[in-house]
């Protein structure tokens, strides 16, 4: 842009001899404007969205402290200070819902994050290009697969009829539907998430992989080296950065575990074993009225959470990666 | 960034890797034929139920492993009209009007922020900052509330119009672009938009695919964004439906007139999924080929 505009000066100024000095002058904020309206025109629908839908929403948080009545508008609702938060806190269900979102964040973290590095080092080992591609391909699809599709797939293959309980009644053991078996939930919803997304988590796992230089692996093998030192000693700590940045941002989002998939499934297995944070903002807020109480959980739970992901990625910095922002 | 895929190419066997064992093959066999089966396995099932009739489904207790006597009544069913044909409207609609509005403005956004314009730093940010934090699901559902567009398609739109990851892809692409090759443009007297629609549309139609795949699918697929803003079922698209009538498992009303040997219901209820799922297997191979490139790059530069 700039370099445009110098060249096209003396042809704007020509009618006007006496302004030639002013536009060696750093233009002022009016004439950057109008400079660059075409592109600030191709910005403004975009901020527009930004503002309406990212940041004047936030200033809803408000009705956290009040007692909120939808048919009026929400500064004539009157204010309560943090009686709200008191309910919340006296509410065994928000506790409930905590247990449970913490339980299942843990699973998550412990069975479903090794996943792909497993699956992308066990990747590398293939040699056949043609044989890796069609796994790859195979199993990136069911990241593109909605929450509801595969929660459907998965009661057609675990469900009354599925496959999963005639082969319990075959080999005569008690024919299970672990679809709706509150006691499985936990391990349901992370086999699920195993299922969906280690696959496409691969991704970024296989391009840390490339990056290890080659003669790291001759030189190691000259020395000597098995596979599973190898392993250990090049590959793990090749990869090590991605893992620990992956990780941190994994504990940023730690609160929001899976919310479309457990809503999908809460009411089969019943709130004791299916609640977490965000379903019981939307069960108790939206579909029971609630408001302000639950106002005030999903407040407190967007505090936690923005504040565990500006920490993870400050750590994240500290360690010598980029993190998500800089 | 180097593309994997053009990476693994040149991937033969390096001299200092020793042969495999006969065991150790079959282990790896086994283990990805093992993967492989459990991810298919469902997609597999789904299509033979949605393809069985009444005796395959009795036969077996309703296991179906291969239809004996395959029928497409199923599908016929829930094409003859009424809730579901409604919903497959409705969800095409919803991911064509929105995937080229989502486009339209993440492209001029990434554009304006590619190039060095007045207050484009602070405009960045303003978009960036929102990955730190959502505004909640009460707040947003007030928000739609405040704006009336409760009970309207725009709420299915609007509220997820532009991804700041889409977004930080795109610019990182523009960036790219050399800024004397838009001023030689100019001075050959294209205007502004002329040279977006041009010069930086065409140089960027396979990232521009990428993104447009990405919100297509994600329209696509959404459904929580039409239950929390939808009161009115007859509006629902159908991701909706699906979670109505297959998981909550509710009756599937008929679509007028009745059938003579209706399908089973089984049959219906896989069917739908298999309708809801073709448009992602179609766009599949195409997301397949580009998308690897664009997450990284995304994800790495971003």
């Amino acid at each position: 842009m700039s370099a445009v505009d110098v060249k096209q000066a003396p042809a704007r100024t020509l009618g006007r001899v006496g302004a030639q000095p002013l536009t060696r002058r750093k233009s002022s904020v009016w004439e950057q404007i109008w400079r660059d309206r075409i592109m600030l025109l191709l910005i403004a629908p975009g901020l527009l969205y930004f503002v309406l839908f990212r940041y004047i929403p936030l200033l809803g948080n408000v009705i956290a402290f009040q007692d909120y009545l939808p048919f009026v508008p929400i500064v004539e609702s009157p204010f309560v200070g943090f009686a709200n938060f008191q309910a919340m806190i006296s509410d065994p269900a928000f506790w409930q819902a905590t247990a449970n979102t913490i339980i299942i964040a843990l699973c998550q973290l412990i069975f479903y994050f090794p996943m792909p590095i497993i699956l992308a080092m066990m990747l590398q080992g293939v040699i056949s290009t043609r044989v890796r591609r069609i796994v790859q391909s195979v199993v990136y699809l069911p990241h593109f697969i909605s929450w509801v599709i595969v929660v459907a797939l998965w009661q057609q293959v675990l469900g009354g009829s599925g496959i999963f309980v005639h082969t319990l009644r075959d080999v005569g053991l008690p024919a299970v539907n672990v679809m709706t078996e509150p006691g499985f939930f936990k391990e349901l919803v992370t086999s699920q998430l195993i299922w969906k997304e280690t696959g496409y988590a691969t991704i970024i796992f296989l391009a840390a992989l490339l990056n290890i230089d080659s003669s790291l692996y001759e030189a190691a093998v000259v020395d000597g080296a098995g596979r599973w030192q190898r392993l250990w000693n090049v590959t793990l700590p090749g990869i090590m950065g991605v893992i620990i940045l992956l990780l941190i941002l994994r504990l940023g989002l730690i609160l929001s575990v899976g919310f479309e998939q457990i809503l999908l499934q809460r009411n089969a297995v019943g709130p004791a074993a299916g609640e977490v944070l965000d379903t019981y903002v939307y069960f108790k807020g939206i579909v029971g009225g609630q408001w302000g109480i639950t106002a005030a959980a999903g407040l407190i739970k967007g505090i936690i959470g923005t504040g565990l992901v500006i920490a993870a990625n400050k750590f994240a910095h500290r360690l010598g990666q980029e993190g998500v922002y800089n | 960034m180097a593309v994997q895929s053009e990476t693994f190419q040149e991937s033969a066997r390096p001299a200092w890797l020793e042969r495999e064992t006969n065991l150790e093959k079959v282990v790896k066999i086994g283990v990805f034929g093992v993967i492989l089966l459990v991810v298919i396995y469902p997609f597999v099932s789904v299509l033979a139920t949605s393809l069985a009739s009444e005796p395959d489904v009795i036969k077996n207790g309703g296991l179906v492993i291969w239809p004996e006597h395959p029928t497409l009544s199923a599908y016929q069913t829930i094409f003859a009209g009424g809730v579901v044909t409604r919903a497959i409207w409705v969800s095409i609609g919803i991911t064509t009007v929105g995937t080229l509005l989502s486009l339209a403005v993440t492209i001029g956004m990434a554009y304006g922020l590619s190039r060095n314009i007045w207050g484009g730093k602070y405009f960045l940010l303003i978009a960036l900052f929102t990955l730190l934090f959502t505004p909640g699901i009460i707040p947003n559902y007030l928000a739609v509330k405040q704006y009336g567009l409760l009970n309207s398609y725009a709420a299915l739109i609007l509220p997820v119009l532009v991804s700041a990851f889409n977004l930080v892809v795109l610019r990182q692409f523009f960036m790219g672009i050399p800024g004397e090759l838009l001023d030689s443009a100019r001075i050959d007297g294209a205007n502004d938009w002329d040279i977006l629609l041009k010069i930086v549309v065409q140089l960027s139609k396979a990232v521009i695919a990428v993104v447009a795949l990405f919100y297509a699918v994600s329209y696509w697929n959404d459904f929580f964004t039409a239950l929390l803003y939808l009161n009115d079922s007859a509006m629902w698209p159908l991701q909706l439906v699906l979670r109505l009538y297959v998981v909550q498992g509710a009756p599937l009303p008929s679509a007028g007139d009745v059938v003579e040997n209706a399908p089973p219901l089984q049959s219906i209820q896989m069917a739908v999924v298999v309708v809801a799922m073709i448009p992602i297997l179609c766009v599949y191979p195409f997301l397949q080929r580009y998308f690897t490139r664009g997450v990284l790059s995304g994800a790495i530069k971003g």
